[in-house]
């Protein structure tokens, strides 16, 4: 059976039809990426499987349960994390909180363990945080407000947050925007290594075209809310549908 | 040398020796102060303790998780005519003021049900709206004010050989000092995280699986529980009550404090509380300018130190801690 399953995903916001007719299916540890020009969906793909957005339309399946039947907060506790296009840290608080809020579905969490200082619970969890800050190299900015830290530092602090949850889907809204061909690579190569270690399977969005078809199992892409073509990347890349929108077509 | 060997011991609360050294002299002195300081003094001291418990809760509820309320004064007098009302019932009053906090935690549930819809300036008026319909009632219900004389509430009578200003003192500091406790307690742990993560960023502290409903219906029943406690206090020490007390000036007051203070600091919420407790007595003689003087403060301190004197406090801290370097 497949992790995601998504059939006949259908959403519009007034007159515009974000999404028509999606089907896509994610295999666990698979790594899909989701191309395709600006406006065409991609993002509000994202926000519909996280539960921001409520389609009209179709069937969001995890593991077989409908992820549009529940609050959008039940979503995280099924194992669903993500990141965002335009960051979405929590900027006040340290690289250590963020990280350790994204622990927050693992907690036991006892109010009365709050107000009497009881920190077993917050050493135990420290300790998965502190594995994940050494393995994604923030010991620098552990104790730096989120807001003190450099643009790349912050993208890989989101996406430390979202591994915190241990996700079994981990979305990834376009990881390299924003930072430099050196740091486009580490990231990357981050991604690899969260696959091999962490066993999610990984649903990326990315704009840069090299470095997603390097990266993906399967490509998807869409175009003014359709799916125009999806399998191996360069049969993707090579679509005729995907090569007009991209570079116009006759 | 500063170094840190548990995670334990970078969770404590005061973990250097000289921070504890200091904390444990300003307890101290506060705890000697009827010995050295005049009975006006010991009086103050005690309104400021008491407004600090107050001022902790809003805290916890405006600057910790951003929900911007004005209906303290609402909760205040719900709280002190709770308190009230149970102690001409004849409940002792060290039951009355908790199940004050209760009564008033319970309101602060229904008051932020609005707030899982509203963001903002329109949660602001919506709770606005609490704190003015509260007054309202009581001023227009002779049953619940207690009528033209107000309601009068049986004061505490001297104990163990202590002046009933000394008891009304140490009770407030007591239970001050509890309160202050807790709150650094639930802001170092899960609960402040998902506050502050509701006030950073809801959409996103949902995403990782906060579930914002019951954490904004939490934090305003715990700040109304504060504010409840201490209203019962207030009732406590002046024995008497009237609907007056509970005008929207009274959230303004609270307001001030929070801002001038500093806002998501619990250093602040207490430095906040004796701002609005100790000007006014400064300028007794002189008290149609207190209104100005409050505006003033605020909005000196927005354009020049949005910390409050808990900014100005870091950062002094900060100065010496690197001291001679910068």
């Amino acid at each position: 059976m497949a992790l995601l399953s998504i059939d006949n995903l259908s959403i519009r916001f007034g007159g515009v039809q974000a999404l028509s007719d999606i089907a896509l299916e994610v295999q666990s540890q698979q790594i899909v990426t989701i191309i395709g020009p600006n406006g065409s969906g991609k993002t509000t793909l994202f926000n519909c499987i996280s539960a921001v957005y409520r389609p009209q339309l179709g069937r969001i399946l995890f593991y077989g349960e409908d992820l549009l039947s529940l609050a959008t907060h039940r979503v995280a506790q099924r194992g669903v994390a993500r990141t965002f296009q335009n960051l979405r840290l929590f900027m006040h608080m340290t690289v250590l909180d963020n990280l350790l809020l994204g622990r927050h579905i693992k907690f036991n969490k006892n109010p009365w363990h709050a107000v009497f200082r009881l920190r077993k619970e917050e050493i135990k969890h420290r300790r998965v945080v502190e594995e994940l800050i050494d393995f994604l190299q923030l010991e620098a900015y552990r104790k730096t407000r989120v807001s003190d830290c450099p643009y790349g530092v912050q993208k890989i602090a989101e996406l430390g947050r979202a591994l915190a949850l241990e996700p079994k889907l981990l979305m990834l809204d376009e990881p390299f925007s924003g930072l430099t061909a050196e740091e486009k690579h580490e990231v990357a190569y981050l991604i690899h290594e969260i696959r091999g270690r962490f066993k999610p399977a990984i649903l990326l969005v990315e704009h840069d075209l090299r470095l997603a078809s390097t990266l993906a199992d399967t490509m998807v892409a869409l175009v003014s809310g359709k799916k125009v073509a999806m399998g191996s990347p360069p049969a993707v890349l090579n679509a005729p549908e995907v090569v007009s929108a991209y570079i116009g077509g006759a | 040398m500063d170094l840190i060997e548990s995670y334990a011991q970078d969770l404590q609360l005061m973990r250097k020796t000289w921070t504890k050294v200091w904390v444990m002299g300003v307890i101290v002195t506060l705890a000697m102060l009827p010995w050295f300081a005049s009975e006006h003094a010991v009086y103050l001291a005690t309104l400021v303790a008491m407004y600090t418990i107050g001022v902790q809760g809003q805290n916890l509820l405006i600057g910790y998780t951003g929900q911007i309320s004005f209906g303290q004064a609402g909760f205040l007098c719900v709280g002190a005519y709770s308190f009230g009302h149970l102690s001409r019932m004849g409940v002792p009053w060290p039951l009355a003021l908790p199940a004050a906090g209760l009564i008033t935690a319970l309101f602060g549930v229904v008051v932020g049900f609005p707030s899982l819809r509203l963001k903002g300036p329109y949660l602001a008026v919506a709770t606005l709206g609490f704190g003015i319909a509260v007054y309202q009632i009581f001023v227009n219900s002779t049953l619940l004010s207690g009528g033209r004389m107000g309601l009068a509430v049986t004061k505490l009578s001297p104990l163990w050989g202590l002046s009933s200003v000394n008891l009304s003192y140490y009770l407030n500091f007591g239970v001050a000092l509890l309160f202050t406790l807790a709150t650094y307690n639930i802001v170092s742990s899960y609960l402040g995280r998902a506050f502050v993560a509701i006030r950073d960023n809801d959409i996103a502290a949902e995403i990782m699986g906060v579930d914002l409903a019951r954490y904004k219906l939490l934090v305003f029943a715990v700040s109304s529980f504060y504010l409840g406690v201490q209203a019962g206090l207030y009732a406590l020490l002046l024995g008497y009550l009237e609907p007056n007390m509970f005008t929207f000036s009274e959230t303004i007051t609270f307001l001030v404090a929070g801002i001038v203070g500093g806002l998501a600091s619990v250093e602040g919420a207490m430095l906040g509380a004796a701002f609005v407790v100790v000007v006014p007595f400064v300028f007794s003689g002189l008290k149609q300018a207190v209104p100005a003087l409050f505006g003033t403060a605020v909005i000196l301190v927005l354009l020049f130190e949005p910390g409050g004197l808990a900014g100005c406090w870091a950062k002094t801290r900060a100065y010496f801690r690197q001291w001679p370097f910068r």
